[in-house]
């Protein structure tokens, strides 16, 4: 085979393996469906609120109900012990969940 | 075949070292003949082969080919009529390192998107008729002078082309690999091509296979017979 | 037609052989390269995968947990609290959870205890997530001590073992009766960790939250919006680790490709002059230069996408599994639902294929368009 069709060849089927790549994702999110459901039911169930992604430290654990500031342990300047935590966000929300009262005490009427 | 009238080249021109290597010259190349240039170096045959060959552009002057002007076509038609009317035969053979000798036959035929096939036949035809049939996937690099030489002569033939441009062909070849040279020379006129050389070699200039030749001297004809 | 096929395929015959010709240093390259897009190819599919997959299974948190708050710290809802909340309007259920935290000094990770109100569990009896059924070798039927924080050592049946398809939301879990919680942990009669409500009608969230506030302002309201908005954003380029990787990929990337726009070698320049000489055209010329460029970003993005997708899908992400487990020693194992963005991976795709292209052509250019009589004159 000459080279060119050689190449080509090998482009071919890295495309096509591309393109199987989105056939097998479909197969598995339908595969994964009813586990998936199910998963859903016992986060309802059981009034879960996280997943469990990191288990090292409680704002990594639950880090939707960890405390006001302890996103940014404690100081939001505050050096970060756990690794995990610097894959985290603070949760969203978190920084105006008072503005609204606080607005409301500070306004001048 | 190639008629030119009152070419003048220059270099770097406008600036301090501008030099004209050529000044002034007129030209009839005969078609289906040997032509050789010959000169001392310097003396502006190297450059008047290049514009002969389509390859540079003269500063003055015109080139006409077969009756048609060309001195004023754009880059793309000069070369594909560069590619279609020539083959060139370079004085370093100027073969692609790294490719094999029939890759490197094979190059000029590229763009005009003849079968792979074809150009393959005719290219092992070519390798075949210099008795390198032998050679054809050896790296050129390992090739000796000669061989090169005669692998930079199939490089020439690929497209066919009716005119040869040989710059100092004996120049790196001792005295046998010259006179092969010259007998490929001569089966190669004897098949209807205009060839075009240059040379200071006697034994080539004053072989029996040239039939014209041109002397220039500081980039002016200055005998021509 | 056919004559212009045919033409590339001669141009890529010639970019093949003399891509060949250092093939160590151009496989090099292209593994590299490669490696570059598996990388962040793995990153992109990973993340977004887990964020699509935990805000599909969060859809049914709370719509509402209440916290306490004492001095900006969580602390226990006291009795009658949940009482004060009294009737707002549009809050369907009120319900006190009990759940903390147990440190597993024999295997050196954090559980989570929980009381499931959802779900029977005797007295004695747990139910565990199958984290604890690998790192403990816990099984149904099993017992299983605990020292609790008092001191005193309980024990517990293991009833049942949460489902492994679960993992994600269940890992650490160990569920119990409300009252060998209390008795665990010394959790005061009437106490709770804090309030999930729900709330019907999805518009009234807002509302009911900010009622809420007003009414006891010590609390703090979390809405389901808050935690399925952590999710959605979370390993956002931004986060550290990711933004380190994104830095480092790009400046590998400067390198290779200055390294190519710069490294336009005097070899190569005499090759472009006897192409061109022979009669190639500068277009020929750049034709060829192209579809190198395309040829090796387009291989490298195919392989490096492909490989990551198995990582990612077929190999639960095993390389990231040191990155994301940090110090913790339980890490869920869960196998990820492909959910792929197609822009996310199109925009992969552009900043891949089309940079090196042009950084290829770009030196090209240059050379290609001298006069092709410069290789008479060697």
């Amino acid at each position: 085979m000459r080279p060119a069709d050689r190449v080509l060849t090998i482009l071919m089927l890295a495309a096509g393996a591309f393109g199987l790549s989105f056939a097998d994702a479909a197969r598995l999110r339908q595969a994964n469906a009813p586990a998936s459901t199910a998963t859903a039911e016992l986060v309802e169930r059981l009034r879960l609120t996280d997943p469990v992604l990191f288990t090292e430290a409680r704002y990594t654990r639950h880090p939707t109900q960890a405390d006001l500031q302890s996103a940014f342990q404690d100081h939001p300047v505050a050096l970060e012990h756990f690794p995990t935590g610097s894959l985290l966000p603070p949760p969203a929300g978190i920084l105006n969940a008072y503005e609204h009262l606080d607005r409301k005490a500070a306004s001048p009427d | 075949m190639l008629e030119l009238t009152n070419i003048r080249k220059a270099f770097n021109q406008g600036r301090h070292n501008e030099y004209w290597a050529l000044s002034g010259i007129d030209l009839a190349i005969p078609e289906r003949k040997v032509t050789a240039l010959r000169g001392p170096s310097g003396s502006g045959k190297t450059t008047l082969l290049t514009i002969l060959g389509c390859l540079a552009r003269p500063t003055e002057g015109r080139v006409r080919l077969k009756g048609e002007d060309i001195s004023g076509l754009p880059e793309r038609f000069l070369t594909e009529i560069r590619r279609q009317t020539f083959g060139f035969i370079f004085q370093q053979f100027n073969l692609i390192r790294g490719l094999s000798a029939i890759e490197n036959v094979v190059l000029p035929a590229y763009p005009t998107g003849r079968p792979r096939k074809v150009l393959l036949e005719r290219a092992e035809a070519l390798l075949a008729d210099v008795n390198l049939g032998h050679r054809r996937d050896a790296k050129v690099e390992w090739l000796s002078g000669g061989e090169q030489q005669r692998v930079a002569i199939c490089r020439a033939l690929i497209n066919d082309p009716e005119a040869l441009i040989a710059d100092e062909p004996t120049a790196n070849l001792d005295t046998k690999l010259s006179k092969e040279f010259l007998g490929i020379l001569e089966r190669l006129a004897a098949s209807g091509r205009t060839i075009i050389l240059t040379s200071h070699d006697p034994m080539v200039v004053e072989s029996a296979v040239v039939d014209h030749v041109v002397t220039l001297r500081d980039g002016q004809i200055v005998d021509e017979k | 037609m056919n004559t212009w096929i045919e033409k590339q395929r001669h141009l890529i015959d010639f970019t093949v052989a003399s891509l060949a010709r250092r093939k160590g240093k151009n496989l090099g390259l292209l593994s590299i390269y490669g490696l570059l897009v598996f990388v962040l190819a793995s990153v992109a599919l990973y993340t977004h995968a887990l964020r699509a997959e935990a805000t599909k299974v969060l859809a049914g948190t709370p719509e509402i947990v209440l916290q306490r708050l004492v001095a900006g710290r969580h602390d226990l809802i006291p009795p009658g609290y949940i009482e004060r909340i009294g009737r707002i309007r549009g809050v369907q259920k009120k319900e006190g959870r009990l759940w903390g935290y147990y440190y597993d000094s024999v295997v050196k990770a954090n559980y989570t205890f929980m009381v499931a109100p959802g779900m029977k569990i005797a007295r004695g009896e747990i139910v565990v997530g199958p984290a604890l059924e690998r790192s403990r070798g816990l099984a149904a039927g099993n017992g299983i001590s605990f020292r609790s924080y008092s001191g005193e050592l309980h024990t517990f049946i293991v009833a049942d073992v949460l489902p492994q398809s679960s993992e994600l939301v269940s890992a650490d879990l160990v569920l119990m009766h409300e009252e060998d919680f209390r008795a665990f942990f010394k959790y005061p009669e009437g106490h709770y960790t804090d309030v999930a409500l729900s709330v019907a009608n999805p518009q009234e969230i807002k509302n009911v939250a900010v009622k809420l506030m007003n009414a006891l302002p010590d609390s703090r309201p979390i809405l389901r919006d808050e935690v399925l908005r952590t999710y959605a954003s979370i390993f956002d380029w931004r986060e550290g680790i990711m933004l380190a990787l994104l830095a480092a990929a790009i400046l590998a990337f400067g390198i290779l490709a200055w390294e190519k726009a710069a490294g336009l070698s005097a070899e190569e320049k005499r090759e472009i002059g006897i192409l061109k000489a022979i009669g190639w055209e500068t277009g020929d010329v750049i034709k060829m230069k192209f579809w190198e460029g395309l040829l090796i970003s387009l291989l490298a993005f195919l392989l490096g996408y492909i490989a990551a997708y198995l990582h990612v899908f077929h190999a639960d992400a095993v390389l990231f599994e040191p990155v994301l487990k940090g110090w913790a020693v339980l890490y869920p194992r869960f196998t990820l639902t492909p959910h792929i963005d197609g822009l996310q991976i199109a925009t992969l795709f552009f900043f891949t294929v089309f940079p090196y292209t042009a950084a290829v052509l770009v030196p090209i250019w240059r050379a290609a368009t001298t006069d092709p009589d410069t290789v008479m004159r060697g």
